[in-house]
């Protein structure tokens, strides 16, 4: 079976501040991979890396068997296959959700107008938002927001989907919405890697979990070594500090 | 409704006094006589009002090019990566130049200069090279303006659209112009009242337009009253536009208060 994505021996930094020190990770095709970890440990950045919105120092990056982060490859190519939605939706506010959905397609895979809006309209429909087709983006609540983002990133069929703390940014009532989408996807065979702070969404979705702390995978296993029998003393810290937050 | 009142009363006695002053001034029945003329007036509007013709037509045409060109300067400053430094380093050198030259300058050193040259095939009417020089002196104006307006949208929408495999040009085009356009309207509406002002200008170079139309007929007959028609003419135009300007900040800001956080 080849592997989705593998990352050898990743590492980026800011200035002086080194963000990921040396990342290696594999993820399977249909694999659902979790990071977890505290803020700044490097999740969101290993994500933004994947998807070549950052440039690496070294490393290599391999996309069902392609190296990306090798010279000369075509950065617009690779990102129409490696979906990414952000905390912040980031949908763009001067456009309805159609054309939010069908912009890259139209643009950048060529499809007809008539049938980016036929596969626009139907995935809007199959995550329930065919009425908010014309809407604008500010009309709409969080989650729907957020929902109208991860089907503009499905629109482009991706082999791989990076989900960024895609709930963060909701208020508690919508984030099972978007969960669930999240959890559809999975159930359908979509491969994933989610950084998220949700650890019971990561424990029932998750196949793997890997803990990330200070620029490093720390510690990796099924979501019940992880969150039942960490060897690392760091990973239970963690995740003591998210049950005495009451967040597990 | 009381305070409406206030404000009708006391505006009426304000100008009321300065009317008082100017008219019982001791100077004032020649000023009269000289600057509001009635018959003076009459017998120069028409030809002051067709003057004006041409300045519409050159701030028209002016105004197209400037939207145009002031853009493209602010997309190339706007290029990311080494190999484009050097077209950066022209559309800044662009901006620095035409915004640190006085506009009067620009007007004579080309609508006199270029003419002198007396090239075959460039063309020697003041009208063209009035209208040059303003373009060249707005465009660097305007382009300030769109950069402005590229730079406010969040990087985040940037991102948003390459990771959909949508180039750099894509991504400008049809994402971050879009919202930098419609947030740059009222600046740049601003921007466009300065240059109908400046029409005038090109006057200089002996074009007959309003402002030069009206020292034509104040020379004639030593009245100042033409120069108030050519002003009441640049008022007609620039005061809708400063209010129509105004009323699309006011409707700007509303809106973004509606939006909230997520404008």
């Amino acid at each position: 079976m080849t592997a989705a994505l593998e990352i050898a021996g990743l590492r980026k930094s800011f200035g002086k501040l080194d963000v990921l020190r040396g990342i290696d990770l594999e993820v399977a095709e249909h694999e659902v991979v979790c990071l977890i970890g505290a803020s700044g440990s490097g999740k969101s950045t290993l994500l933004r890396c994947i998807n070549l919105l950052e440039p690496i120092d070294a490393g290599h990056v391999t996309v069902l068997g392609e190296e990306i982060t090798a010279r000369g490859v075509d950065v617009n190519r690779i990102r129409r296959r490696i979906g990414i939605v952000f905390q912040s939706f980031n949908l763009f506010p001067h456009m309805t959700v159609l054309r939010n959905v069908t912009l890259a397609p139209l643009k950048t895979l060529r499809l007809s107008r008539a049938e980016a809006d036929e596969q626009a309209t139907a995935l809007l429909d199959r995550f329930g938002l065919a009425e908010k087709r014309d809407e604008y983006p500010d009309r709409l609540s969080g989650g729907q927001q957020q929902r109208v983002a991860i089907v503009r990133a499905l629109a482009m069929e991706p082999a791989l989907l990076l989900l960024d703390e895609v709930t963060s940014a909701l208020d508690p009532e919508l984030v099972a919405e978007v969960l669930d989408v999240i959890r559809e996807l999975a159930a359908g065979g979509m491969t994933m890697v989610i950084a998220t702070h949700e650890m019971g969404f990561a424990r029932d979705v998750a196949n793997r979990v890997c803990f990330l702390d200070a620029g490093q995978i720390l510690e990796q296993g099924t979501p019940v070594e992880i969150f039942t029998a960490p060897r690392e003393e760091r990973t239970r810290q963690f995740l003591q500090r998210i049950v005495d937050a009451g967040r597990l | 409704m009381r305070t409406v009142a206030i404000a009708l009363t006391s505006t009426a006695v304000f100008f009321a006094a300065i009317v008082l002053v100017v008219v019982r001034s001791a100077g004032w029945p020649e000023v009269k006589q000289s600057f509001f003329n009635g018959a003076e007036f009459r017998s120069s509007f028409p030809g002051i009002a067709s003057g004006f013709l041409t300045n519409v037509k050159l701030f028209c045409i002016a105004e197209v090019v400037i939207l145009a060109f002031a853009l493209l300067i602010a997309v190339l400053r706007s290029t990311p990566g080494p190999v484009f430094f050097p077209l950066r380093l022209l559309a800044i050198l662009y901006a620095d130049f035409f915004r640190g030259i006085p506009t009067i300058l620009l007007i004579y050193i080309l609508g006199f200069g270029v003419p002198g040259l007396q090239l075959s095939g460039v063309p020697t009417s003041e009208f063209f090279w009035g209208t040059v020089a303003l373009v060249l002196v707005y465009s660097a104006y305007v382009s300030e303006v769109y950069r402005a307006g590229i730079e406010s949208v969040h990087a985040s929408q940037n991102a948003a659209a390459r990771s959909l495999g949508l180039t750099h040009g894509q991504s400008l085009r049809y994402v971050v112009v879009p919202q930098a356009v419609r947030r740059v309207i009222p600046p740049l509406l601003n921007d466009f009242i300065g240059l109908q002002k400046d029409t005038a200008l090109v006057a200089l170079l002996g074009l007959v337009e309003t402002f030069r139309q009206s020292q034509i007929d104040v020379a004639g007959d030593f009245n100042f009253t033409p120069y108030l028609a050519t002003a009441l003419m640049f008022l007609l135009i620039t005061i809708p536009m400063t209010r129509f300007t105004d009323w699309l900040i006011a409707r700007d800001r509303r809106r973004r208060q509606v939006g909230g956080v997520t404008a």
